[in-house]
């Protein structure tokens, strides 16, 4: 029971905001201390758990051809891209927004859009600019809202795209620890195809929800106005 | 044959190359500090070899595992100065080339995929041509190399210094992240090396009735989600309860697919993920940069969608896996 302790201790660190390294470094020592194992071998694990998991850091080769294309303005030509539907509703451009971050992710583009990429300069102008252009200037909390729903987009395509790309890291953690731990044989391929009907699902959920918000914002921004027009009438 | 070990020397010389770089330039005031943690991944990854094959003692390795950890835990990584282009001449670029600058990026997915899928068919002389068992990541390792071969030519980029400089600065922008995932696989062997997985499986089992799968594979994906808000990391809670219930309850003793098990079970920890402030980077530091008054704002735009995908990802795992 006493092993558990280094559960207490990643789960302590990280709510402390240490360093993740650092926190899981002396979670790693005190659980094999604990576990009895000696100092040599609690190095020796560390040793063997970086060689057996190096397919996890793998992308890093990728790195230089995204970087030479990022150089040749790849991020540029994805903002050239969404912008060519500046004409939709907000929800309808929040659900196209969350498809393409999907589609990126799942092909490995995982930094060609992102909340400081594309977001905040470009998702968030054009999800605001088409609820004014139907409903005039908007209250703070809706603005609110169509942020948060511009960043929940982002998230939601992220996380459940990537994981249709096998060389992502949460892909190559899972043959890496279930490969060397269990001495199975899983290929990355078969997990990602795994990935495949939660993508779906995550595009449906989250896409209805992005168009259900054009809805919202309509009461919202109507009883708004509403109220706005009896204030002035009664002036 | 071509083999996956060639493909990780390949890794750590770019990643000594890369180091050697970062050594030499003078905009990164913690440039020694930097240098010393790439080079010692670049090393470790070369030298994992032989420890891989158990011809090399692993503590020297486990050893300088340790000192990469102290090195960026205690802040002694930064980074330079990136030499790259000015914003109006990527726009001038991005013009000028338009949708032909994906194509590089998606012939590394396409080339993965063929050679996972297809290697099995191509041999050289009765012997095949990619290391069996190792298909999608040399086919990952091809395509970049291709990838960046077609990202030359189209760009018509003659010197090699331009990607290298830029994989470097990306290295740098990413910082200690990048061994995260990798320490955090390596705490999962030690987990369960020291037999934390057992516990946890032993309390979860006392909480279990016996033969209800159903009942299983909601806690396994339960466990997933509860486990990542609190750690704020799908991949720390994943080689925890993995252990205690996926693998020896879910697989052992159902005898799941072990790809659909451990797959979906990943994905419920991201919607733990969506509704937690401890992956601030993606839920508080979001509503920061958009200048938001409730800094749980994207928290609970999230909420109702991750419930839901919880649900799906518990269905498609009791439908599917078994």
């Amino acid at each position: 029971m006493i092993v558990l302790l280094g559960v207490l201790v990643v789960v302590i660190g990280f709510a402390t905001k240490r360093n993740p390294l650092l926190v899981v470094g002396v979670a790693g020592i005190v659980t094999g201390l604990l576990g009895g194992l000696s100092p040599g071998k609690v190095l020796a694990a560390f040793g063997d758990g970086f060689a057996n998991s190096r397919a996890v850091t793998i992308f890093a080769i990728t790195l230089p051809v995204i970087g030479l294309l990022e150089r040749y303005g790849l991020q540029e030509q994805a903002r050239n891209l969404i912008s060519r539907f500046a004409r939709l509703t907000t929800g309808r451009f929040l659900a196209l927004y969350l498809g393409l971050r999907q589609i990126g992710a799942a092909v490995g583009l995982t930094n060609v859009f992102g909340h400081a990429q594309t977001v905040r300069p470009l998702a968030v102008p054009m999800a605001e600019g088409a609820a004014e252009r139907r409903y005039g200037q908007l209250p703070d909390r809706t603005r609110e809202k169509v942020r948060s729903f511009s960043a929940s987009a982002d998230n939601v395509g992220l996380f459940f795209g990537e994981d249709v790309f096998l060389a992502v890291g949460s892909i190559l953690l899972i043959t890496g620890f279930v490969n060397t731990t269990y001495g199975t044989h899983l290929e990355p391929l078969h997990l990602a195809l795994w990935a495949i009907p939660t993508a779906v699902c995550a595009f449906t959920v989250h896409g209805w929800r992005l168009l259900r918000l054009d809805r919202q914002l309509e009461r919202e921004l109507l009883t708004a106005h509403a109220e706005s027009a009896a204030v002035e009438a009664v002036k | 044959m071509i083999k996956a070990e060639w493909f990780y020397w390949l890794v750590g010389l770019s990643f000594l190359v890369m180091a050697a770089l970062m050594v030499t330039d003078r905009s990164n005031p913690k440039r020694f500090g930097t240098g010393a943690f790439w080079g010692l991944i670049g090393a470790g990854f070369v030298y994992s070899s032989w420890v891989a094959a158990e011809q090399a003692p692993a503590e020297p390795l486990g050893a300088a595992v340790l000192l990469m950890a102290c090195l960026a835990g205690f802040g002694f990584t930064g980074r330079g100065t990136p030499r790259t282009t000015t914003p109006e001449q990527r726009t001038a670029s991005a013009a000028k080339l338009g949708n032909r600058l994906f194509v590089p990026a998606l012939t590394i997915p396409v080339v993965a995929m063929i050679c996972a899928i297809g290697a099995k068919y191509i041999s050289l002389g009765g012997e095949p041509l990619l290391q069996e068992g190792s298909e999608t990541i040399l086919g990952l390792g091809i395509g970049a190399v291709v990838a960046l071969v077609v990202g030359m030519v189209l760009l018509r980029e003659k010197r090699v210094s331009v990607p290298v400089q830029s994989g470097r600065s990306m290295l740098e922008a990413m910082g200690w992240a990048m061994l995260l995932p990798q320490m955090l696989a390596t705490l999962g062997a030690i987990f369960q090396v020291s037999g934390v997985g057992d516990q946890v499986g032993r309390l979860a089992t006392f909480v279990l009735p016996e033969d209800s799968l159903y009942i299983a594979v909601v806690v396994y994906c339960v466990g997933m989600f509860l486990f990542t808000i609190i750690m704020g990391n799908a991949f720390a809670a994943f080689p925890v309860m993995t252990a205690a219930v996926g693998w020896p309850v879910l697989i052992g003793h159902f005898d799941g697919n072990p790809a659909a098990v451990l797959a979906v079970g990943m994905l419920a920890g991201f919607c733990g993920t969506l509704i937690t402030p401890m992956a601030a980077n993606f839920n508080i530091v979001p509503a920061a940069l958009l200048e938001l008054k409730d800094q749980y704002g994207p928290i609970k735009a999230q909420l109702p969608t991750a419930g839901a995908l919880l649900v799906c990802n518990i269905v498609i795992m009791a439908l599917f896996a078994f």
